[in-house]
C-alpha cells in the first residue's frame, strides 16, 4: 500500500524534469544521430517535405572540408598548449601557496578572480591591451596627443624596452600572433579553477609524508616529485581531463578577443573552433552537417577522456 | 663533558641559521613568485578601470598614464546608453531570476524522489541521467534550436529559460546532500502525518541550504553569461541578453572603437559579478569546486 503509493508519488515529482529532459536532452540525442545519418539533411528542406536518403555523405563531406580541418587544427593546438601550461603552472602556484602562511587567503581570492568574469567581457579587455590601431608606419610614436597612433598597454611596454609594436591582433595580424593572445587569455582563465581544486588536494595530503621526509633530509625538488605529485596525482588527472573536455568546446574566449568572425579584420586565416564550426553550420541551416561534426566532436572527447584515464590508471596512485 | 656539550650546541646553532637562512629565502623567493602572479592576475582589471575613466585623447598617449590626469565618470553613461545597457539589464536579471526559481523548485522535487523515495527504476533512471552529462552541449542545441522554432519560440524569453531549466549536475549535487539527512527524520515525519511538501519546506530545505545558494549563483552567473544560446534564438535587443549586447555595440566593423566607452561598459557587466563574489565568495568555490564547469 505505503509501496504503491511512493511509485505513484515519485513520478509526480519526476514529471517536470523528465518531461523537460525528453525533449531537451533525450530526444536530441537520437534526432541528432538521425540528421547526421541523412545526406545532406537540411532543415528547412525537410519542412518542406524534402525526403533524404540514408548514408554517411554528412561525416565524409565534413571530414573532406577543408575549413573543418583548419577548426580541427586550432582546436588540437588551443587543448595541447593550454591544458599542459595552465595545468603546470597551477600546481606551481597551488604547492607555493601551500608553503607560505601570511596573506594565502588573499592571494587565494585574487587568484580566483578570474573565474567570476564574462568570457565575453575580459576577452575584450585583453583585446584592448593586446591592440594596436592608427597610422602605424607614419605615426611618431613619441608625439602626444595629437598623435593618431593607439597602442595597447602590452604595445607600450614593448616599446619602453626598446623593441618595435607588434601587430596582435588587428588587421594584418598573423595567425600565431592571434594565437599567443587566445592562448594568453585561456590560460590566464584557466587557472582559476585549477589552483581551486589542486589546493584543495594538498591540503588534504597527511603531513607525516612531508616530516619523514624532512627527518630524513630529502631535497624539496625530490619532495615534489616524489611525494606532491604521486599524493596529488588524481586531483592532477581530474584537472587535466576537465581541461581537455573544456578545450574542445573552446569558442567564447576567441570571441571575446577576435570578435565573432572569430579572426582579425581581413584575414585569410580564421582561429575558428570545432564548436564554431556546429554553430557555423547551424546557422547555415544545415543541420546534417553540424550533427556530423557534433558527433565527431563527441567521438574525441569520449576518445581522449578515455586516453587520459587510460593513462592516468597506469600512473595515479590513489 | 660539559665542553662537548657547548661544541654540539655551537655546531647546532650553526646549522639551525644556515637552515633559516634558506628558508628565509625560499619564503621570500615563493612571495616573490606568488605576488608577481598575483598582479599578472589583477593587471587586467585594474587597466579596465583605468582606461575606463580616460579621455580618448589621454588613453591614446604614447606613454600611458597610470591613473587618469582627469577622470571621465561620463564614460559610463555614454556606454550604459550606446550598448542599450539598461534595457540588457533588465532582461538579463529576468531571465536569470525566473529560471533561478523555476530550476530551484524542478531540482529540489526532483532529488528528493531520488533520495527519499522509492520506485521501480530508480537506479537505471539515475545513472542514465547521469551519463547525460558527458554529452558536448552542442549536441543538443542543433535539435533543440529545430525544436524551439517549430514551437514558434524564437524570439521570446521563454526560449531562453525552458530549455535549460533542469540541470542533471544540479540534481546530483542536491541528491547527494539530500542523502547526508538520516532517514529517520523522514519517517518520524511520516509518523506525525507532516505531508512532504512540509517535510521537505521545513526540514530539507533549510538543512540543504547551502547547496541551493551555490546552485543559485551558479545559475544567475550562467544567465549573466550566457552568449551563444541567446545570439541563436534572439534578434535585436528586445529579448537580447547582456553579454551578447556587449560584444555586438562595439565591434570593429562599425567603425573606430572608443576604447574607454567601450571598457566601461566591460566595467558595469563584471560590476555584479565582482559584487556577489566579494560576498558569496565560500558558497561559488564549494559550488565550483564540485563541478568544473562555468556557469
Amino acid at each position: 500500500m505505503v509501496e504503491s503509493k511512493q511509485q505513484w508519488k515519485a513520478w509526480v515529482y519526476l514529471s517536470p524534469a523528465l518531461i523537460l529532459l525528453l525533449v531537451f536532452t533525450v530526444w536530441p540525442i537520437f534526432n541528432t544521430v538521425r540528421m547526421s545519418l541523412l545526406n545532406g539533411y537540411r532543415g528547412l528542406a525537410a519542412a518542406g517535405g524534402q525526403t533524404f536518403e540514408f548514408g554517411f555523405q554528412n561525416f565524409v563531406k565534413v571530414v573532406q572540408y577543408r575549413q573543418f580541418k583548419d577548426c580541427l587544427v586550432t582546436t588540437l593546438l588551443l587543448c595541447v598548449i593550454t591544458v599542459p601550461v595552465s595545468s603546470f603552472l597551477a600546481l606551481l602556484i597551488a604547492v607555493c601557496l601551500n608553503s607560505i602562511k601570511p596573506l594565502r587567503r588573499l592571494l587565494q581570492t585574487i587568484f580566483f578572480l578570474p573565474y567570476v568574469t564574462n568570457t565575453i567581457a575580459i576577452g575584450m579587455v585583453f583585446a584592448a591591451m593586446f591592440n594596436i590601431v592608427g597610422n602605424i608606419a607614419g605615426g611618431d610614436p613619441n608625439s602626444t596627443a595629437s598623435s593618431i597612433a593607439t597602442f595597447g598597454i602590452v604595445n607600450n611596454v614593448i616599446q619602453l624596452f626598446g623593441g618595435k609594436p607588434i601587430n596582435w591582433i588587428n588587421a594584418g595580424s598573423t595567425y600565431w600572433h592571434n594565437m599567443f593572445v587566445v592562448i594568453f587569455y585561456i590560460v590566464w582563465n584557466a587557472l582559476p579553477f585549477k589552483i581551486l581544486i589542486l589546493l584543495g588536494g594538498l591540503q588534504s595530503v597527511n603531513k607525516q609524508y612531508y616530516e619523514a621526509a624532512k627527518v630524513d633530509g630529502t631535497s624539496r625538488t625530490r619532495v615534489f616529485f616524489r611525494i606532491t605529485v604521486p599524493l596529488l596525482s588524481p586531483m592532477i588527472a581530474y584537472v587535466v581531463i576537465t581541461g581537455f573536455i573544456g578545450g574542445f568546446k573552446e569558442y567564447s574566449s576567441v570571441v571575446g578577443i577576435l570578435g565573432e568572425d572569430m579572426a582579425a579584420t581581413g584575414s585569410e586565416t580564421p582561429l575558428n573552433t570545432m564548436v564554431g564550426f556546429i554553430y557555423d553550420a547551424l546557422e547555415n541551416n544545415n543541420q546534417g552537417r553540424a550533427s556530423a561534426a557534433a558527433l565527431i566532436l563527441f567521438g574525441i572527447i569520449l576518445l581522449v577522456t578515455l586516453l587520459n584515464l587510460y593513462v592516468s590508471k597506469k600512473k595515479v596512485h590513489y | 663533558m660539559a665542553d662537548i656539550n657547548t661544541m654540539h650546541q655551537k655546531d647546532m646553532a650553526k646549522v639551525t641559521s644556515k637552515q633559516k637562512f634558506v628558508t628565509v629565502l625560499v619564503q621570500v623567493l615563493l612571495y616573490f613568485f606568488l605576488i608577481m602572479v598575483a598582479i599578472t592576475v589583477i593587471f587586467p582589471f585594474y587597466w579596465m578601470i583605468n582606461s575606463s575613466l580616460k579621455t580618448l585623447d589621454e588613453y591614446r598617449w604614447s606613454v600611458p598614464t597610470l591613473w587618469p590626469t582627469t577622470v571621465m565618470w561620463s564614460n559610463y553613461a555614454t556606454a550604459f546608453s550606446t550598448a542599450s545597457l539598461g534595457k540588457l539589464f533588465v532582461n538579463t536579471l529576468y531571465v536569470g531570476i525566473i529560471s533561478t526559481i523555476l530550476s530551484l523548485v524542478i531540482t529540489v522535487l526532483t532529488a528528493f524522489a531520488f533520495a527519499r523515495l522509492e520506485f521501480k527504476g530508480k537506479n537505471a533512471l539515475f545513472a542514465g541521467l547521469l551519463a547525460t552529462m558527458m554529452i558536448p552541449g552542442e549536441l543538443f542545441t542543433i535539435t533543440n534550436y529545430g525544436t524551439v522554432t517549430s514551437l514558434g519560440w524564437l524570439n521570446t524569453f521563454t526560449v531562453l529559460i525552458v530549455p535549460f531549466l533542469v540541470s542533471v549536475f544540479y540534481i546530483y549535487l542536491l541528491r547527494q546532500n539530500f542523502l547526508q539527512i538520516p532517514n529517520e527524520l523522514y519517517l518520524a515525519a511520516k509518523v506525525d502525518g507532516t505531508s512532504d511538501i512540509k517535510y521537505l519546506w521545513k526540514i530539507m530545505i533549510p538543512l540543504a541550504l547551502p547547496t541551493l545558494i551555490s546552485i543559485t549563483i551558479l545559475k544567475m552567473m550562467g544567465a549573466w553569461n550566457s552568449y551563444i544560446w541567446p545570439r541563436l534564438v534572439t534578434r535585436g535587443e528586445t529579448h537580447s541578453l547582456i553579454t551578447n549586447g556587449l560584444r555586438n555595440a562595439f565591434t570593429e566593423s562599425t567603425g573606430d572603437v572608443n576604447i574607454p566607452v567601450q571598457m566601461a561598459a566591460v566595467a558595469l557587466v563584471s560590476l555584479p559579478l565582482f559584487l556577489v563574489f566579494l560576498f558569496l565568495r565560500k558558497y561559488i568555490m564549494k559550488g565550483v569546486s564540485r563541478s568544473g564547469i562555468k556557469g
